[in-house]
C-alpha cells in the first residue's frame, strides 16, 4: 500500500535544524533515506523551498488569478514529503515515528489512492 | 527545476458528485497529463484519499502521539499533486493555470529544493 | 474536602476498579456494560461524597450503584421471561458481595484470561488488560501504541463485543490448558512493559512500564504456583532498575556496558533476584524464567566487575531452542562476542541477515555496527550504523549513533 508522509514544521525551526546548509541533507535524513531504501519502502521523497517561494493559482471563468505564498498560512508550514510502499497504515505510521522531523514538526500520514495502476 | 502543484479542492463536493461526473473530472486530469508530458515537463503525479484517513504524527511535551485525521483543517483540502518540470516560477505558474483542478479548486505552486535530492 | 474525595475516589479506583468490572463483568461477559455502570458509580460517588461523607466501605458502595445501573440496563434489553430469572440470580449475588466487600471475590485472573483469549488479536490483548483492569483510557492507551485514539477506541469496542459474542468465558483454564493460555497473558503485560521500556523521554511510557508491572505483581499474587508469573515480574524489574543508567544527566543514550552501575536500582534488583530464586524452585523453566536468569547474569557485573557472557550464551541457546526467535539469535551472538570473539559473533549474526523481519529492527543494525566496527569491517559498520540511526524514533539514541559512525570516519 503506498502513503505519502507529510512533513510540517516551523521553517526557521527546520533551518535551525538543518544547521542553516539548505543543500545538504542532514546526517539523521540522510540515514532515515538509506534505512527507508534498505528496507524497500522508499518510492521518492522531496524538500521543499520554503513558503515565501510559494504562488498560489486558480482559474475563475477563464481568468488566472496568481497570489503570492501558500494556499494556506498555517503555525508550521509544509516543508517536504515522501512517499512510501508498506504493509499497512501501523507499518507506515511507525516509519513516519521514525522521520527526523517527528523530534520538532509534525508529520501526516495519507493513503494514496492506486488509480494509475502504477 | 522541479516544482509541486498542490491540488487542493472540497473534499465534499467531489464526494457528492455522481461518478460519471467524476470520472468526466479524471478524465480532464489525464489529458492534463499527457500535455504536460508532451511538453516533457511531466515528473509525476498521484491522488491521496480523503483527509478523514489520514493520521497525524507529532511529538507533545516529550511524547510522540498519534492523531486522526489531517494537520490542518481548512476550506479546501490538498487532496493530489503534480511535479513538473518548469525553466523557472513563471513557466510553472502557467502550467498550473493550465490544470484543470485550477477551476475547481486552488493550486499552491512550490520550487523544489534544488541538490536535495534523497529519492 | 472536595480533594479529599478525589484522592479517595482515585485511590478506590486504583484499587478496586479491574475487581469491580471483572466482578460486575463475569455473569453477563458484557465488559463494556460494566464499564459503563461503573462510570457512572463513580460519577455519582464524586457528586454524594463531598456531601455525605465518604462510606466506610467505599468498594461496596460503587458496587451496590453499579448493580443497579447494570440490572436497569439489562432490564431494558431482555425478554421479561428469560430476563427476570437471570437478573434476580444477580442482583442477589450481588447484594451478597456488596453487604461485605471483603466478600467481592476477585475474579480479575478470569478476566485478565478473557482478554488475552486465542479467539482475542493478538495486538489487542495487551491493551485491553490496561483497559478494563487498569482503567486506563482509550486516549492513554493509544498514545504508547502508536495509534491513534478513535482507531484504539474502536479496535477496543469490538474485541469486547467479541468476548461477548463469541461466549469467551469468565474463567481460570483447567490444568491441562493453563501454561499456555496463562503465557498469552504473560505476553500481554510483557508487551505493555516493552512499550513502557522502548519509548525513553516519554512520560507516559515510565507509566506504562509500572502498570504493566503492577499488572505483573497482580498475575503472581493470584497465582502463586506459577513461576512463569514470577519469573516475568522478577525480568521486568531487572530491566527497570537500569531504567535510570540509560541516560547521562546531559539527557544523552549510554550503551548497557557502560553503564554507571551505581544507578542501579539495588531494591529492585534484590526482589528479581528472590523472586528468580522461588520461581527455578517451582520448576519447570519457561521462557520468562531464562530471560530473568539472563538479566541476573548480567547484573552479576555489580559484584564482579563482569557480566557471566558464558552463562549468557548458555541461557540463550536454551531460549533460542524454546522460541526459535530472530531477536534471541540476535541477543546470543551479541553474548557470543564476548566468549568466543567478534568473528564468531559475526557469523552468527548472518545467520539471520536475510530474516525479512531484521530489515527495519533497530536493535539488528545497531548491534551488527558495533560488532562490525568492533571487528574492523569499517565498511560494513558504517553502512549499519547509518540504518540504525534511520530507523530510530528516539533523539538520544540517534545522535549517540551518528557520534559512534562519525569515529568510524575519523579514525
Amino acid at each position: 500500500m503506498k502513503f505519502m508522509l507529510l512533513i510540517h514544521s516551523t521553517e526557521p525551526a527546520v533551518i535551525e535544524n538543518t544547521r542553516a546548509d539548505a543543500g545538504v541533507m542532514s546526517p539523521e535524513y540522510a540515514a532515515y533515506n538509506d534505512a527507508l531504501i534498505k528496507a524497500g519502502a522508499m518510492l521518492a521523497g522531496d524538500r521543499l523551498q520554503p513558503t515565501t517561494t510559494a504562488a498560489s493559482v486558480r482559474v475563475r471563468d477563464g481568468k488566472t488569478e496568481v497570489l503570492d505564498g501558500p494556499y494556506a498560512e498555517t503555525k508550521e508550514q509544509f516543508g517536504g514529503y515522501y512517499l512510501i510502499d508498506v504493509a499497512d497504515i501501523d507499518t507506515a505510521v511507525q516509519w513516519a515515528a521514525r522521520c527526523p522531523s517527528a523530534q520538532f514538526g509534525t508529520v501526516e500520514v495519507r493513503p494514496i489512492w492506486n488509480t494509475r495502476g502504477d | 527545476m522541479k516544482y509541486l502543484l498542490m491540488l487542493y479542492a472540497e473534499e465534499k463536493v467531489g464526494m457528492a458528485m455522481p461518478p460519471e461526473q467524476m470520472a468526466g473530472f479524471m478524465a480532464q486530469l489525464a489529458a492534463y497529463q499527457d500535455t504536460l508530458n508532451k511538453a516533457g515537463a511531466f515528473v509525476t503525479t498521484a491522488a491521496l484519499q480523503p483527509t478523514h484517513s489520514a493520521k497525524t504524527i507529532s511529538k507533545a511535551d516529550g511524547e510522540l502521539k498519534v492523531h486522526d485525521g489531517p494537520y490542518t483543517e481548512t476550506r479546501e483540502q490538498f487532496g493530489g499533486y503534480f511535479i513538473i518540470e518548469a525553466a523557472d516560477m513563471n513557466a510553472a505558474i502557467d502550467l498550473a493555470a493550465q490544470c484543470p483542478a485550477a477551476t475547481w479548486g486552488n493550486i499552491e505552486v512550490r520550487p523544489y529544493n534544488a541538490g536535495y535530492a534523497p529519492g | 474536602m472536595t480533594n479529599e474525595v478525589r484522592q479517595t475516589a482515585e485511590r478506590v479506583a486504583r484499587d478496586s476498579y479491574g475487581r469491580l468490572v471483572a466482578f460486575l463483568a463475569a455473569r453477563t461477559r458484557d465488559v463494556a456494560g460494566a464499564e459503563d455502570a461503573l462510570a457512572e458509580a463513580f460519577a455519582s460517588a464524586l457528586k454524594s461524597w463531598p456531601v455525605d461523607g465518604v462510606p466506610t466501605n467505599p468498594d461496596a458502595w460503587l458496587l451496590t450503584v453499579a448493580r443497579r445501573r447494570q440490572t436497569d440496563a439489562i432490564r431494558r434489553r431482555q425478554t421479561r421471561t428469560t430476563g427476570e430469572v437471570h437478573i434476580q440470580l444477580m442482583t442477589e449475588e450481588l447484594e451478597q458481595a456488596a453487604a461485605n466487600s471483603d466478600a467481592i471475590p476477585d475474579r480479575r485472573l478470569a478476566l485478565m484470561f478473557a482478554c488475552a483469549h486465542p479467539d482475542i488479536e493478538r495486538g489487542m490483548r495487551a491493551p485491553l488488560i490496561l483497559q478494563t483492569i487498569l482503567g486506563m483510557t482509550a486516549v492513554e492507551i493509544a498514545a504508547a501504541f502508536l495509534i491513534p485514539p478513535a482507531t484504539m477506541g474502536q479496535r477496543l469496542v469490538r474485541a469486547k463485543a467479541r468476548i461477548k459474542d463469541t461466549g469467551i468465558a469468565f474463567a481460570i483454564p483447567e490444568r491441562e490448558e493453563l501454561p499456555l493460555r496463562l503465557d498469552a497473558v504473560l505476553e500481554a503485560i510483557y508487551a505493555a512493559y516493552a512499550k513502557g521500556w522502548t519509548e525513553i523521554g516519554d512520560s507516559n511510557a515510565d507509566r506504562l512500564a509500572d502498570e504493566a508491572i503492577w499488572l505483573g505483581r497482580l498475575v503472581a499474587s493470584l497465582l502463586p504456583g506459577e513461576p512463569e508469573a514470577k519469573g516475568l515480574l522478577a525480568l521486568m524489574l531487572y530491566t527497570e532498575a537500569r531504567r535510570a543508567a540509560r541516560r547521562c544527566e546531559d539527557g544523552a543514550y549510554v550503551p548497557f556496558d557502560q553503564q554507571d552501575i551505581a544507578i542501579w536500582d539495588e531494591q529492585q534488583i534484590v526482589a528479581a533476584e528472590a523472586l528468580l530464586r522461588q520461581a527455578n524452585k517451582a520448576g519447570p523453566t519457561g521462557r520468562y524464567q531464562i530471560e530473568a536468569a539472563i538479566q541476573s547474569a548480567h547484573v552479576a557485573r555489580r559484584v564482579s566487575g563482569r557480566a557471566n557472557w558464558e552463562a549468557v550464551v548458555g541461557l540463550y541457546d536454551v531460549l533460542l531452542s524454546l522460541t526459535q526467535s530472530p531477536v534471541v539469535a540476535l541477543n546470543r551472538a551479541v553474548a557470543l562476542a564476548e566468549t568466543q570473539g567478534l568473528e564468531a559473533a559475526l557469523a552468527s549474526l548472518a545467520v539471520i541477515a536475510d530474516d525479512k523481519r531484521m530489515a527495519d529492527y533497530q536493535p539488528y543494525w545497531a548491534a551488527r555496527a558495533n560488532l562490525a566496527a568492533r571487528a574492523g569491517r569499517r565498511d560494513e559498520a558504517y553502512e549499519a550504523m547509518t540504518l540504525a540511526v534511520g530507523l530510530a524514533t528516539d533523539d538520544a539514541v540517534r545522535q549517540y549513533l551518528i557520534g559512534q559512525r562519525w569515529l568510524l570516519q575519523d579514525g
